[in-house]
């Protein structure tokens, strides 16, 4: 049974609809993602659950419980935001006691709640500072223990990480992570970077318009990616417009070359066009094994990205990426260069939607 | 060139508004013919109408800033919180005392407030000293709401609510416990300069007939010569000490140290 559900949430501001139609089901100690770009609705959708805002439509249930109607300060809770918002006037030891003081907990139990809090993030001994006196990581670290002290039911995270430099949040979405996984405490995470939400979550929600667009674990979003708006907004992807031959037997050709998918059928009839996606670590250099289509192209460029190299390949016409390993005794492919690509039939995504 | 420009004009404002002051204060220390002596200040200080003038406008001074922070405080707070779009009419609201002169609105109240009105205010010390400390609340708004509305900039209200509610807070906790101390220095400045008003004003108390210190440095400006530029003196020197309190406050509070 799920512990958090989200049932048919609508949002409305006037006339615009910001969140329509939204179901999630998430289990107890699960880390949701929901990823999408700016103006999707995620946040809306986050702040719904935290109370902030109130659903046009649809209901929120914890363990439960509908909180659809509850205030904001009866859902037990707990938040971290985008601008950590540690209350200035306040040491790092108060900012995390201020929710424990909130319930009423008695002074011993809080302050060794404190402590174990501060443990916890790992900065057991700046309970006396104030948060101008913290570094980005670390004030975010406190906004971290200060939502976790009161040991609430869900925890929300605000794209978090996004205020930080690059070093110290792919640190800290580790931490963040191993905390959870410490705590098991059901998490929702709202972000718009895709490896953010690849690395962390247990499930991710890609959302566009408003709509949830797909929802599966992260391996599923980026290799089987549903719609066009997932497999072009999760990671990089080469495109190509194939005929279909057999819908039924899933046979298609794709710049020439005659492709049986393995999964079979095809939504589309014969003779229309589909799109076929690709990634680019799916496209290998030169043959590699049989049943591999094998496509002659020529290199327009090279980016050397450090340990992979990305290289654009002119090949039927369009541009195709692929990502090649850097090896210390071969130097990178040089432009203009003739080369063999080869496509595995089973790596191909034909696109719906 | 420009250097000597900038210096020479911030030296002339310095003369132009020093000069007075020092030939006031000159002034109010040549009492006694033998030369220079501080009896003026000692006969304005022993006088017993001193003290119960000063009392009163310190005290009306305290009371119009406690009920000036409990109206202006939740206020300002709300407008920034949930309505952003009603800010230029407050302003507008907060403004008005700057341009209706106090004479206009101490004649409004008598009117209203009178013995024969719904609510006799005028009719008793008690109801009059209200109705005073209400007019002077009116006077300090246009300061009181703009030295909290810039402390509310300062801080990210809407999260620190939202952190703060979704910790458990109820209003009256966030705003005493998160949202007051944040922008405690600026409700001071305010507090100060609303305190100053208080006690230099003279229209209201004057017409309204209450024993303040504004219509006693009116009284004995009248009838003397060297007290009234001594008490001048004194009524500046209360002026600065309160901006030295604001200064001091701004200094000493540790989460204001540097910037967020």
């Amino acid at each position: 049974m799920a512990y958090l559900e989200l049932k048919n949430l609508k949002k409305s501001f006037g006339p615009t609809t910001v969140v329509q139609d939204f179901n999630l089901s998430v289990g107890r100690g699960e880390f949701i993602s929901l990823l999408g770009p700016s103006g999707c609705g995620k946040t809306t959708v986050l702040r719904m659950v935290a109370g902030f805002e109130t659903p046009t439509a649809g209901s929120i249930v914890i363990d439960g419980q509908d909180v659809t109607r509850l205030k904001p300060n009866s859902r037990n809770i707990g938040m971290v935001f985008q601008a950590y918002a540690l209350f200035p006037n306040m040491t790092v030891a108060q900012n995390v006691a201020f929710g424990l003081k909130i319930k009423g907990i008695g002074r011993a139990e809080t302050d060794a709640r404190v402590n174990e809090m501060l443990k916890l993030i790992g900065l057991p001994d700046l309970g006396g500072r104030y948060p101008f006196q913290l570094s980005g990581g670390q004030q975010q670290r406190v906004a971290l223990a200060r939502a976790l002290a009161p040991r609430p039911r869900v925890l929300l995270l605000d794209e978090p990480l996004s205020a930080l430099d690059a070093k110290i949040r792919v640190s800290l979405r580790t931490e963040i992570r191993e905390i959870q996984r410490e705590l098991g405490i059901t998490t929702i995470f709202v972000t718009h970077d895709q490896e953010e939400a690849l690395s962390m979550s247990d499930r991710i929600v890609v959302m566009y318009g408003g709509v949830a667009e797909q929802v599966g674990a992260p391996h599923e979003i980026y290799n089987r990616p549903q719609t066009r708006f997932v497999a072009n907004f999760v990671g990089t992807l080469n495109t190509f417009e194939a005929t279909v031959r057999n819908a039924d037997a899933g046979t298609l050709t794709l710049a020439g070359v005659d492709v049986a998918l393995p999964e079979g059928g095809l939504q589309a009839k014969a003779g229309e066009s589909v799109t076929v996606a690709l990634r680019p670590e799916a496209v290998q250099l030169g043959r590699r094994s049989d049943g591999d289509i094998v496509l002659p192209g020529s290199i327009e460029d090279v980016h050397f990205m450090g340990s992979v190299i990305r290289l654009k390949v002119a090949v039927a016409g369009s541009t195709l990426s692929l990502d090649t390993f850097n090896r210390s005794d071969m130097p990178p492919p040089a432009v203009g260069a003739a080369i063999e690509v080869a496509l595995s039939p089973k790596d191909l995504i034909v696109l719906q939607g | 060139m420009t250097r000597f420009l900038a210096w020479g004009t911030l030296l002339f404002g310095c003369t132009f508004f020093a000069l007075p002051l020092i030939g006031m204060t000159e002034f109010s220390m040549r009492m006694l013919r033998e030369g220079y002596s501080f009896e003026a200040y000692r006969v304005v200080l022993l006088d017993e109408r001193f003290q119960q003038t000063f009392s009163y406008s310190v005290l009306m001074a305290l009371a119009t800033i406690v009920f000036g922070m409990l109206l202006v405080v939740p206020t300002a707070y709300w407008v920034r919180l949930r309505l952003p779009s009603a800010r230029p009419w407050i302003e507008f609201i907060t403004l008005l005392p700057l341009v209706i002169p106090a004479i206009v609105i101490v004649f409004g109240y008598i009117r209203l407030y009178n013995t024969s009105s719904w609510l006799p205010l005028t009719g008793s010390y008690t109801g009059t000293n209200i109705l005073l400390m209400f007019g002077y609340m009116t006077l300090s708004l246009p300061y009181m709401y703009r030295a909290v509305d810039t402390g509310l900039r300062t801080i990210d209200v809407a999260t620190l609510t939202e952190a703060a509610l979704s910790l458990g807070a109820g209003w009256f906790t966030i705003l005493t416990r998160v949202i007051l101390p944040n922008v405690l220095v600026a409700v001071l400045s305010g507090a100060f300069l609303t305190f100053a008003i208080v006690i230099g004003e003279f229209t209201m108390a004057a017409l309204l007939d209450r024993p303040a210190f504004g219509p006693f440095m009116q009284l004995l400006g009248a009838n003397r010569a060297y007290e009234p530029a001594a008490l001048a003196v004194i009524a500046f020197g209360i002026t600065w000490a309160c901006m030295a309190l604001i200064q001091l406050a701004t200094r000493f509070s540790k989460h204001t140290q540097a910037q967020r």
